[in-house]
């Protein structure tokens, strides 16, 4: 199953633990975080659902390519990273 | 009022006002150390103080601390709903539909429990009416046309930087937008008028120079005392309103500098006014390297120069728009900058002392309980 990594620097703000999830994108495997974890749609998402300026997503060791529909394919094995951008501080 | 909040780059801090053989202001504690702070709103009604965060990569939050609590709850956050299409809008609107920062937050009136608005960028006004939980976009002025002349001033997009509750009505409202003039509405938001009429904008074409929707007013403030009288720091000047922001007259002449961007009204007398100038929009420092908050007390007429306490060389600390307060009786009224100098006048600015020259970049502060 595809497994989802949040930055640490999240978890002084709210618990973002590892999440194993079904999904065959990366926003259905958002979606299934947020479920669980609604919270946490707002440290990642803007309120258009697209991915926040200055938050890096890596799927298996690519750079998100499509950060507005998320649309990017997983595979079952797929490792995806949510961490901060370098800027934004 | 005896404790000082203040919004900076680096976190909240509060002062206390101590008494005793050293009396003066002192910071007593600091929140969110690190994280920038855009708003601060210590309510009356309840003592409650709400911060607004501007995270950087998480985008912003609202946390409110109870009375006596020791921990900071989160609360909800202005969320803009999904945009429509431009045939739906009726215009194609170039504005993210997404908060970009809290930047006004005020307390609905001592009738309104629970009530808040919210202004932010890209230019929304947002109501709570349960302390902060849920938050609802006021569709009644979104959805006004003349947001289509409405542009950034500085911000990428248009900013909603104050927001006026009549003392004498909580149902009435008066917001002021970089660069989308003032707005009136009576009836908590549902309609509203455009009130910027005599507002002057320098850096549009001639012709459009008065076009009301265009105004830059960098702060607006409401004499709480009288209500029809309001003072704007503008881009281009100073104005001010004795008919409820119905018409504004420009103040001329001020010396040394009609620019800035923090204003201050006494709350007892609406003739008495607080400005901290800068030479110039291209050149936002203190003129000549002269620090000096104005004050008039005669309702813009004459201006008095006040820097006692104040560094009178090389100094360029520039107070941004939210980053001064008056205490309810006139008395006390506190400056900060971007540069992290802090100072505050017991005597209505007659003498300055500075509290701190070493804070981050100072956004905002708010006296409080």
């Amino acid at each position: 199953m595809p497994s989802l990594h949040f930055t640490p620097q999240l978890e002084r703000f709210l618990p973002a633990p590892p999440a194993e999830v079904q999904a065959s994108t990366v926003r259905a495997a958002l979606e299934e975080v947020f479920r669980d974890n609604p919270a946490l749609r707002g440290y990642v998402l803007d309120d258009q659902g697209a991915l926040r300026k200055h938050v890096a997503v890596f799927v298996d060791g690519r750079r998100l390519r499509d950060k507005r529909g998320l649309g990017d394919a997983l595979q079952p094995d797929s490792e995806i990273y949510v961490m901060q951008a370098l800027s934004g501080g | 009022m005896r404790k000082l909040h203040v919004a900076t780059r680096k976190g909240l801090f509060v002062l206390d006002r101590r008494g005793g053989t050293r009396p003066g202001w002192r910071i007593s504690k600091v929140h969110f150390l690190g994280d920038p702070v855009s708003i601060v709103l210590p309510d009356p009604r309840d003592d409650a103080v709400y911060a607004g965060l501007d995270l950087g990569h998480f985008g912003c939050k609202l946390r409110r601390l109870d009375p006596g609590a020791r921990k900071w709850k989160e609360m909800g956050v202005p969320t803009y709903p999904e945009k429509p299409s431009a045939q739906e809008i009726g215009w194609d609107d170039p504005t993210p539909w997404s908060l970009m920062k809290l930047w006004a937050l005020e307390s609905g009136g001592p009738d309104a429990d629970g009530r808040l608005w919210a202004g932010t960028i890209p230019g929304g006004l947002f109501r709570s009416d349960d302390r902060g939980k849920s938050w609802e976009l006021v569709r009644g002025l979104w959805n006004r046309p003349e947001r289509e002349q409405a542009f950034g001033g500085g911000a990428d997009h248009p900013a909603l930087h104050s927001v006026c509750i009549d003392p004498r009505n909580s149902e009435t409202l008066r917001v002021a937008i970089s660069c989308g003039g003032v707005w009136t509405s009576r009836d908590l938001g549902t309609t509203w008028a455009l009130t910027a009429r005599g507002m002057r904008a320098a850096y549009l074409p001639p012709e459009q120079a008065y076009a009301e929707a265009s105004q830059d007013p960098h702060m607006m403030v409401q004499c709480a005392a009288a209500p029809d009288t309001l003072w704007v720091q503008h881009h281009n000047g100073i104005f001010r309103s004795s008919d409820g922001a119905r018409t504004w007259t420009e103040i001329e002449d001020v010396q040394p500098s009609s620019f800035g961007f923090a204003v201050a009204v006494h709350p007892k007398d609406p003739d008495t006014a607080w400005f901290v100038p800068a030479v110039k929009d291209e050149c936002r420092v203190p003129v000549k390297g002269h620090m000096c908050v104005t004050r008039t007390r005669d309702g813009g007429r004459t201006f008095e120069q006040l820097r006692n306490g104040l560094p009178q060389r090389q100094c360029y600390d520039l107070v941004y728009r939210h980053a001064i307060d008056v205490t309810p009786d006139g008395d006390t009224l506190a400056i900060a900058s971007t540069t992290g100098g802090l100072w505050i006048t017991e005597d209505g600015g007659d003498t300055w002392k500075a509290a701190s020259v070493h804070l981050p970049p100072v956004y905002a502060l708010r006296f409080g309980a």
